[in-house]
């Protein structure tokens, strides 16, 4: 993503952003509530077109008038919200295969596939053997951490190049918070890349191999995890909220 | 056996409102056997529940996709209107019947825009709606009803309100096929899951790369079809249009689908429920009347049944 601006309306989120994620690495990207982390993984997402600048996959620039969600997924780009983006009213096999469902003639669904896929999926990333919970079971019976399980276990069935984590281990237990830490780490094995988005510096650090620092829309600074150690990092982001800070007072 | 008990836990709602429908049939079996141990009154009820029912239909995928649409019954007379001046005009029973279909499509669009495009609450849009197509309907047909006694007879009429085999009215039938091809849209379509979704969480559904707004759109347009056909229908079971039809179907068509088990909420909806639920509302003044009870009592049962099912039903999907 080179140049990247996001207003909303008179509120400018994103100011000149170049981000760049390479093959087979993790990039924890973090900053401040409000440094523009979640517009920035929503422009990659799909979810929102930049105001301006551009945003090139795989070599190939892309429209961004013609970015989306379903553009997203087709370039191999799958994302877990923070949010989850699960109907909590629906079977866990209308949540995984939601907007690419597998379809018969006419667009009727192929139940038996959802269902079984989703078994699969299950067992892989819950490490479900099927007692009390069915892909007929909906969200709202899962707890926080099989949640994020299904989430991930979403993104990673449609097999992506790159996997976007927003918040993934907000209200997670220790045990879960290491499932997701583990998943991250397995993804890179399987030579994919991820970008992982947290306020929670321990783990972003534990697992990525570089960080982008983002403070009132701005990239401030960029590191590899060599070149730092966790408290350094630690420092690093408080002495941006600092100056930021402090940048807003003398301009009161 | 474990199999057969998480199916009945899944569908605990259409069970429990099968088993309420049972004993209320039983019990005016008991109270009002002359009437109810014979054939005439349930093919009266054949013949006058599926209006109610067909626009229950649509009222439970637009609930379901988290709105509501109150303008239905105006709709019902608007189209029938159309019907009837499209037919007198071209001389086309066929063409009078996609006119019919056309406006209330057109409707449900109007609706879906100033939703999904404006931002209007879909109560305060459809109300308005509600008022405005019937007021318009009656200035323009000057208040006067309209006969179509030259409909009876016709293949057209016998495929679509005549008695089948000199008993079923095939208008019911209408009803059935109509109920079973909405349910496979909802629960074994793509669009079903659209609709799922847009109810249950909007933000989710945007998030995978479904359009809410066209979801919703289509599913107001879709109802404002069905309406449009219960009043084409309700026109040719009577060989006439007269602008009063459709009013009376508002509370007793919500409450059908209420005590079906939709939810108001959105995201969750039962055909099954709203099919049964017609007819459990559809036969409950003929049900009050012939066990001996003044038709006042009516208003008041409903009244009960709504507030007892919508409890149990609340209830039911906590657990």
């Amino acid at each position: 993503m080179k140049n990247i601006h996001k207003r909303f309306g008179g509120v400018v989120a994103l100011r000149g952003v170049d981000f760049e994620v390479g093959d087979n690495e993790v990039i924890g990207l973090i900053g401040d509530n409000g440094a523009g982390k979640s517009t920035l993984q929503k422009i990659l997402s799909g979810l929102y077109p930049p105001t301006e600048g551009e945003i090139i996959i795989k070599g190939n620039k892309i429209n961004s008038r013609e970015y989306s969600v379903r553009k997203a997924h087709e370039l191999g780009i799958e994302t877990v919200f923070q949010e989850k983006a699960l109907g909590q009213k629906q079977a866990l096999w209308r949540n995984i295969f939601l907007g690419r469902q597998p379809t018969t003639k006419l667009g009727y669904l192929d139940v038996e596939q959802a269902k079984s896929e989703t078994t699969r999926i299950m067992k892989q990333f819950l490490g479900f053997t099927g007692a009390g919970i069915s892909p007929d079971s909906t969200v709202s019976t899962l707890s926080g951490g099989e949640r994020q399980g299904i989430a991930i276990g979403r993104a990673m069935y449609f097999e992506a190049d790159l996997v976007i984590l927003d918040e993934p281990t907000n209200a997670l237990s220790v045990k879960e918070i290491g499932k997701v830490l583990d998943f991250i780490q397995e993804v890179k094995r399987q030579g994919k890349s991820v970008v992982y988005i947290s306020h929670t510096i321990a783990h972003i650090y534990e697992v990525s191999d570089r960080f982008v620092i983002l403070d009132k829309g701005e990239v401030v600074d960029r590191r590899e995890k060599g070149e730092l150690t966790e408290q350094e990092l630690i420092d690093e982001l408080t002495h941006h909220a600092k100056k930021s800070e402090q940048a807003q007072k003398e301009g009161n | 056996m474990e199999n057969l008990l998480e199916r009945a836990k899944t569908y605990n709602t259409q069970l429990g409102l099968t088993f309420i429908a049972m004993l209320i049939l039983i019990l005016f079996m008991i109270t009002a056997p002359g009437t109810f141990l014979r054939g005439r009154i349930y093919i009266s009820f054949l013949s006058t529940t599926p209006f109610i029912g067909i626009a229950g239909l649509g009222l439970t995928l637009v609930l379901v996709s988290g709105e509501i649409d109150l303008s239905f019954t105006s709709v019902m007379a608007f189209a029938g209107y159309v019907f009837a001046v499209t037919m007198g005009f071209t001389g086309s029973i066929i063409l009078g019947i996609l006119a019919g279909m056309a406006a209330g499509a057109v409707v449900g669009m109007l609706n879906g825009m100033l939703v999904t495009l404006i931002g209007i609450p879909s109560i305060v849009v459809t109300l308005g709606m509600q008022f405005l197509i019937r007021g318009a309907t009656n200035i323009i047909a000057a208040g006067k009803a309209t006969t179509l006694t030259q409909i009876a007879g016709t293949p057209i009429y016998n495929i679509l309100v005549s008695e089948i085999g000199g008993v079923m009215p095939a208008q019911a039938i209408w009803f059935l096929v109509l109920a079973v091809l909405i349910w496979s849209l909802l629960f074994r379509h793509k669009f079903g899951d659209h609709i799922l979704f847009s109810g249950d969480n909007p933000e989710t559904a945007r998030m995978m790369g479904i359009s809410v707004t066209k979801t919703k759109i289509l599913v107001f347009m879709l109802f404002g079809v069905l309406a449009a056909f219960a009043g084409i229908l309700d026109s040719f079971r009577l060989r006439t249009w007269w602008p009063t039809m459709g009013q009376g179907y508002l509370m007793t068509t919500m409450a059908a689908v209420f005590v079906g088990g939709t939810s108001m909420f959105g995201g969750e909806g039962t055909v099954y429920g709203t099919f049964l639920g017609a007819f459990l509302i559809g036969s409950l003044e003929a049900g009050i009347v012939a066990a001996g009870l003044s038709g006042f009592w009516t208003r008041f049962i409903y009244g009960i049944l709504i507030l007892i099912a919508v409890t149990v039903h609340t209830v039911l999907r906590r657990t």
